[in-house]
This record gives structure tokens, C-alpha cells and sequence, in this order.
């Protein structure tokens, strides 16, 4: 395997797309969204309870690639607790990860996304659930879509 | 009988290493590769005769007339149209179903039916739902018969289907995703019976056997340059003639026009007043070069060797753990689509792409079907002329590896 195919693989993406964290719905969620890949047919919904501002409980659903899955599961376990400013504070340096393949500053289980910038077409895969959590954040109910997206 | 691997070296780009491994270009559903000849036609018009075409009295203009017009007597051959003026060049496929569609929807209204398949691309779909609801007429599908055992169109759905308020019937000759060959002269003769006119996409079929526009009874066809050896850019539009004529022009401009005046104008007649404007001149000589490189070859044999190699791919396919590949068992053309349980369709083709092997995952422009399978994508590996049985052997080791890699099915 080549050193990009592996480390676009990495162990953490294996882990999580197997067994994703706070998958599912969220009966007591108030706030959901949903994003589409349009191109690959990527769906993923993400329902979220806030507690004043700050996310109580997050769960995802949906279905995708390794990627993409893996992406939303490590995106759950990193937004909870966090106020919306955060979480978009949070996005931005996975933004910055995923297309320079720059690692953060700070050591964080996101560097393990730092491959896919190797492979243009699979940035969208990574940020989906992202778009979706923070439409959910801002309350808008329309569908993240990655077109419309600069990503 | 011809064999892959003795074609491959009219094909410049399928030499080459992708990751460091040879090519095996199993993409040709979505697009297939060019032939020297194909090549040479587009270099030769743009070098010697490159020119804008009618109304041109110097020598160059009329070369470039004559050869473009060639390639359409070239392509009515290709299809054994009556007439060259029942072929219209167009940029591809949906540009050619969208040509009727329009031109069809003063002749619609609230109560007729438009009657198409659960299999069509979204270029034979979409513009058929958007002529529905700006004629109020009704969109209808035949089934798609079984979950995904059979793959083929509920034929006897027909019987009640086909009414005599159906008036245009619109159904794919190949299905991009199941690789269904549909018995469309059947289809042609059904749809005939209650007056209803036919539209064949045959974006996946026209290279990859015999085509006879009338042997199938056919009153549209819509197709591609790009997935026939031609180039991007340049489709067909075949009509039959009287139906042409009775078509209302979408496009208008010049070259389409007998007369203007300031109060209106007249058409001319099919193929002119479906082109308006300077066409693609370049593309349709090549495309008519494509016709003669396929020809040459020989269709039948085509043929045999895509659905050949569909057929080897399904079986070998079939026997890898926790796969469900999709489509007829039986005879099927040279594409197969498959998922696996455990690991999804873009992880396989980045896996395989680094074997150099070039597949498709998704929902192949097929979402309403995909969601009646129960699927969100699949990998589709399609074949042609130039791909040979070892390419499947390394298609086959390749998702192997994938399978173990992803700890799926083991």
C-alpha cells in the first residue's frame, strides 16, 4: 500500500468506521439537519440536544464512505460540550487539516484526517458531517449540501 | 473475433502507469478511450480544414461543410437512418432527450401520459418530469422487476401501462447501473400499438453492438459521441423524419432560418433547424471517424466481447464474500455494479485506483433506483472493446485486497 493510501487509512478512520461513536437518532434532539454529497450519494443527519449553548448530546446517522463515517463519529465525540462559536473555531482547523494535511497544533485525534489532502475528491467525504452539525448549530433547517460548499 | 489486448495499441492512452501500475481502465460506461484514428481526424480537421461551415464559398469552408455533413451521412449509416437529415448533432445524450422533450410539450396536455422506466438515467428522467409538469400530463414507470435478481422491466406491467392516453414512451436500451439489455424492439412495437412516440436513450448501447434505427422501429434515439470512441462534446439526435418535422425548434438563431424579417421568421428543415448557431464541426468528423473504427472492428463481434467479458465479471464477482452484484444473471451487457456489506462503493474505487484500476462508485445519475434497491451506491466496473478477461483477474485480486484491508467478509 502506498504511504498515501495509508495514511488516508489510518488506524483512528479504520476505528471509527467500524465501530462509530453516538450513532443513531436522538429522541430528545432539539435541533437536527441532514447534508447531502450530491455527487456520491453521501447522506448524513445529525440531531443535537443544546443545554443553554452549548451541545448536551449529539448523534449522527446516515451512510457513506469509510471516510465520511469516521469523519461524523470523531466529529460527535469532539463538539459535545461545546457552544456554536467553538465547534465552528473546531471546523476550521479540520478545514485546515483535511486541505493542507497540515497537523493542529494541539495533539488531537483530527490529525488523523491530515491524509485526505492527498485526495481532493474525498475533502467533501470528510466535511459533510461537519456542515451538517453546524447548519444545526445556526438552525437552518435546509439540507447542508457539499455543492454548495467551497469545500 | 477479435481479442482485447490486439486493439489496445490503437489506444494511446491505455499505455500508461497509474500508481506505478499499468492501467486497467474499467470506466468506459462513463466515458471510453480514444483510437488513433478518432485522434488523428480531430488533428487533421484543425491543421488542414479547420473552418466554419454552410454559406462558405472558399475552400477551406467548403471542405469543412463537406466533411461535417459527411460525418452525418457517416453516422445515419452507423444507425442505417433513411435519411441524413434524421440525424441532428447535438452535444451528447441529454442535450438529445431534452431536443425532443421540448419539442414535444406543445403537443401535451393535462391527461395524456408520459411513460418511461425505474431504470433511467436522470438524463432520461428529469426532462421528462419538467415536460409533466409544464404540460400537466402524467409521468408513469414501468417496474423494474424483482428487488435486484432480475433486473429486467416488468413487461407484463405493459398490458395495463401502455393506454391509448400514453404519448411518448422513453426507456433505456442498456441500464447504466444494472446492465439490462432491454428487448427495445418489442418495446418500439408496443409503444407503436397505442400511437405512442418512442425515445431510446442509447447512450450505453450505440458503440457496443449493431444499431438499425429501423430493424428496432425506433421514432427517437438519443446518444453520445464520448461513450462510443468519439469525443466529448457531440451526440445525435436521431428523428424520423416526419416526426422532425412536425418538431417545434428549442434553439433559435441563425443557420436555423429560411427567412427573417423584423415581424418573424421560418425554420428550415431538419437536421438545420435543429442546429442553430456554428455546431461542434470538429467533433462530429471525428465522431464519424469513430463510426469507421467501430465498423472496422466489427459490431457483432463488439458485442460478444463486451457482454463476454460482463458476463465472466458477474460470475467471478459473485463468488467474493459479502458482495451483492446487481442486474440479470443471464445475458447482460459489458457492466456490472456491485456492493459490498462492509465497505463502500468510494473506498473501493480509491482502493482499486491505486492498483491503476479506473472504476465508478456511486449512484451512477440512478438515485430513484438506487433507493428502490436499498442502496445509497454501488462500484460499477464496465467494459469495451480494448479490456480483456486477465483485467477482470486483476479487478478481482484488487477488491480482494480491499476486503482484507477493510476486515470485511473474512
Amino acid at each position: 500500500m502506498s504511504a498515501d493510501l495509508t495514511e488516508l487509512y489510518q488506524q483512528v478512520i479504520l476505528d471509527h468506521n467500524k465501530r462509530p461513536r453516538n450513532r443513531g437518532k436522538l429522541p430528545t434532539a432539539t435541533r437536527v439537519a441532514h447534508g447531502d454529497n450530491p455527487t456520491c450519494g453521501d447522506q448524513c443527519s445529525v440531531y443535537l440536544r443544546l443545554d443553554g449553548d452549548r451541545i448536551a448530546e449529539i448523534t449522527f446517522d446516515g451512510s457513506g464512505c469509510a471516510i465520511s463515517q469516521a469523519a461524523a463519529s470523531l466529529m460527535t465525540t469532539q463538539v459535545k460540550g461545546r457552544t456554536a462559536a467553538e465547534v465552528q473555531g473546531l471546523y476550521d482547523e479540520f478545514h485546515r487539516i483535511v486541505t493542507t494535511g497540515e497537523a493542529p497544533e494541539e495533539i488531537s485525534d483530527l490529525a488523523a484526517f491530515a491524509g485526505v489532502h492527498a485526495f481532493p475528491a474525498r475533502i467533501k467525504c470528510a466535511t459533510l458531517g461537519w456542515h451538517a452539525t453546524l447548519n444545526a448549530l445556526k438552525g437552518d433547517a435546509a439540507p447542508a449540501t457539499t455543492e454548495t460548499h467551497l469545500d | 473475433m477479435f481479442s482485447g489486448r490486439d486493439l489496445r495499441s490503437d489506444f494511446p492512452v491505455l499505455h500508461q502507469q497509474v500508481n506505478g501500475k499499468p492501467l486497467v481502465y474499467l470506466d468506459n460506461a462513463a466515458t471510453a478511450q480514444k483510437p488513433r484514428p478518432v485522434i488523428d481526424a480531430l488533428i487533421h480537421f484543425y491543421e488542414r480544414d479547420n473552418s466554419n461551415v454552410h454559406r462558405g464559398l472558399h475552400a477551406l469552408s467548403m471542405r469543412a461543410t463537406q466533411a461535417y455533413e459527411g460525418a452525418r451521412t457517416r453516422v445515419a449509416r452507423f444507425v442505417n437512418a433513411a435519411d441524413p437529415a434524421e440525424i441532428i448533432f447535438t452535444r451528447g445524450t441529454t442535450e438529445s432527450i431534452n431536443l425532443v422533450a421540448r419539442g414535444l410539450g406543445g403537443r401535451l396536455q393535462a391527461g395524456d401520459v408520459i411513460l418511461t422506466t425505474e431504470m433511467e438515467h436522470h438524463s432520461n428522467l428529469v426532462p421528462w418530469q419538467q415536460l409533466a409538469r409544464a404540460t400537466g400530463a402524467t409521468l408513469r414507470y414501468v417496474p423494474v422487476l424483482g428487488n435486484d435478481a432480475e433486473g429486467g422491466l416488468d413487461l407484463a406491467a405493459l398490458d395495463t401501462l401502455l393506454t391509448p392516453q400514453v404519448k411518448v414512451f422513453a426507456f433505456t436500451h442498456i441500464s447504466n447501473t444494472l446492465g439490462t439489455i432491454n428487448p427495445a424492439a418489442h418495446l418500439c412495437a408496443r409503444a407503436r400499438a397505442v400511437g405512442a412516440v418512442t425515445v431510446i436513450d442509447a447512450a450505453q448501447s450505440i458503440g457496443h453492438g449493431p444499431f438499425d434505427v429501423r430493424d428496432l422501429g425506433a421514432d427517437f434515439v438519443a446518444f453520445s459521441g464520448h461513450k462510443m470512441c468519439g469525443p466529448t462534446g457531440i451526440g445525435v439526435l436521431y428523428g424520423r423524419r416526419s416526426l422532425l418535422d412536425a418538431l417545434a425548434p428549442d434553439e433559435t438563431g441563425g443557420g436555423m432560418v429560411v427567412s427573417v424579417d423584423y415581424a418573424g421568421a421560418r425554420w428550415k428543415p431538419s437536421p438545420e433547424r435543429f442546429e442553430a448557431g456554428t455546431p461542434n464541426v470538429a467533433d462530429a468528423i471525428a465522431l464519424g471517424a469513430a463510426c469507421d473504427y467501430l465498423d472496422q472492428v466489427g459490431r457483432d463481434a463488439i458485442a460478444r466481447h463486451d457482454q463476454a467479458l460482463g458476463k465472466l465479471a458477474f460470475e467471478k464477482l459473485s463468488a467474493l464474500p459479502g458482495i451483492r452484484v446487481l442486474g440479470p444473471r443471464g445475458e447482460r451487457s459489458g457492466l456490472v455494479s456491485f456492493a459490498f456489506a462492509d465497505v463502500h462503493a468510494h473506498d473501493v474505487v480509491t482502493f482499486a485506483d491505486e492498483d491503476g484500476i479506473a472504476l465508478r462508485g456511486g449512484h451512477h445519475c440512478n438515485q430513484p433506483l438506487m433507493r428502490k434497491l436499498g442502496l445509497a451506491s454501488t462500484t460499477r466496473a464496465s467494459f469495451y472493446l480494448y479490456n480483456t478477461e486477465e483485467e477482470i483477474d486483476q479487478l478481482v485480486t484488487s477488491l480482494r485486497r480491499i476486503l482484507k484491508f477493510f476486515g470485511a467478509g473474512m
